[in-house]
């Protein structure tokens, strides 16, 4: 419980800290047309075919922490087992 | 798989990072532009980065105190996946700043501390690879990586804020930190910044376990 409210009290005084002299971004940022954006690859959807890169070499490299994994896996059963024998 | 759950947690919030980072609605800001999407990836490395090393400092401490051979281990993976985070923090926020900022590295305080960082963990590393016993090289270490912990806080937080400089947060600048993140930039960022640090606990549950099998063969 002591833990916990300290943790707690740590956390609210880094926030007072962090949040002193900030801008704060109001709706109006997000209706800010004057700032130049991306918006004709958004509205064409040629975003999506970065998404869909991203995602793919996302799920490449997922996959190849789980075949990691998975080999890892088996190798710490064999030695294990080898162990267990001896 | 051991533990499938918080895996499966860490890809569907890396899923939902990606796309709300490329995706979601954005504020329209000078100079930053689009570029305010690389919060989701550049400063989740750094927050990434904080916590796995406090967790490898928490392992070094556990290892003092215990003298249990499993905490240095996790202590030395910890600070390693903290390290590559850190080097893709300072990569990522050259590309960045080579955009924003005019040059890949301006000698921002912030550039150049976060580099010193990045060195005294490097000399961790080197400082443990250079003991031969394991005890020893345990207790140095540990004893070390507090010492690094200790550096890494006021040279990450609290010079950088005493002086002028370009990057957020530091010297009343007009960078994104300097803006109040706004929530709908939050329901990216938090979540981001689990996902990240979730993968690098796999990543070093997978060296862990691989350390193991190393010293099991060893014996």
């Amino acid at each position: 419980m002591k833990k916990i409210f300290s943790v707690l009290a740590l956390l609210f005084c880094l926030n007072l800290a962090y949040s002193q002299d900030k801008i704060e971004i109001t709706a109006e940022d997000y209706e800010n047309n004057a700032v130049e954006m991306a918006d004709t690859m958004r509205s064409n959807g040629k975003i999506y075919v970065v998404v869909a890169v991203v995602m793919v070499v996302f799920a490449g490299i997922i996959f190849y922490m789980i075949q990691t994994e998975r080999k890892i896996t088996r190798i710490e059963r064999e030695v294990l087992k080898e162990k267990g024998n001896s | 798989m051991e533990k499938k759950w918080w895996k499966i947690l860490c890809v569907a919030i890396l899923t939902y990072a990606i796309l709300g980072a490329l995706l979601f609605d954005a504020p329209r800001l000078n100079i930053l532009n689009e570029t305010i999407r690389n919060l989701h990836f550049h400063v989740t490395m750094w927050f990434g980065m904080i916590i796995l090393l406090t967790a490898s400092m928490v392992y070094a401490i556990r290892y003092l105190r215990t003298g249990n051979q499993r905490f240095d281990t996790y202590s030395v993976e910890f600070a390693n996946v903290g390290i590559l985070f850190a080097v893709l923090g300072l990569i990522t926020g050259a590309v960045w700043a080579n955009y924003a900022w005019g040059e890949p590295w301006s000698g921002d305080p912030k550039q150049n501390n976060s580099a010193i960082c990045l060195l005294i963990y490097c000399a961790y590393l080197v400082l443990r690879n250079s003991i031969n016993d394991d005890q020893q090289r345990g207790r140095i270490s540990a004893i070390y990586n507090i010492l690094a912990f200790a550096a890494l806080i006021p040279l990450l937080f609290i010079l950088p804020r005493m002086t002028d400089s370009l990057h957020p947060g530091n010297g009343g600048n007009p960078g994104f930190n300097a803006y109040d993140l706004d929530s709908r930039l939050r329901i990216v960022f938090y979540p981001a910044i689990i996902g990240w640090t979730l993968l690098g606990v796999w990543m070093i549950s997978l060296r862990v376990r691989m350390r193991k099998i190393q010293q099991a063969l060893e014996d």
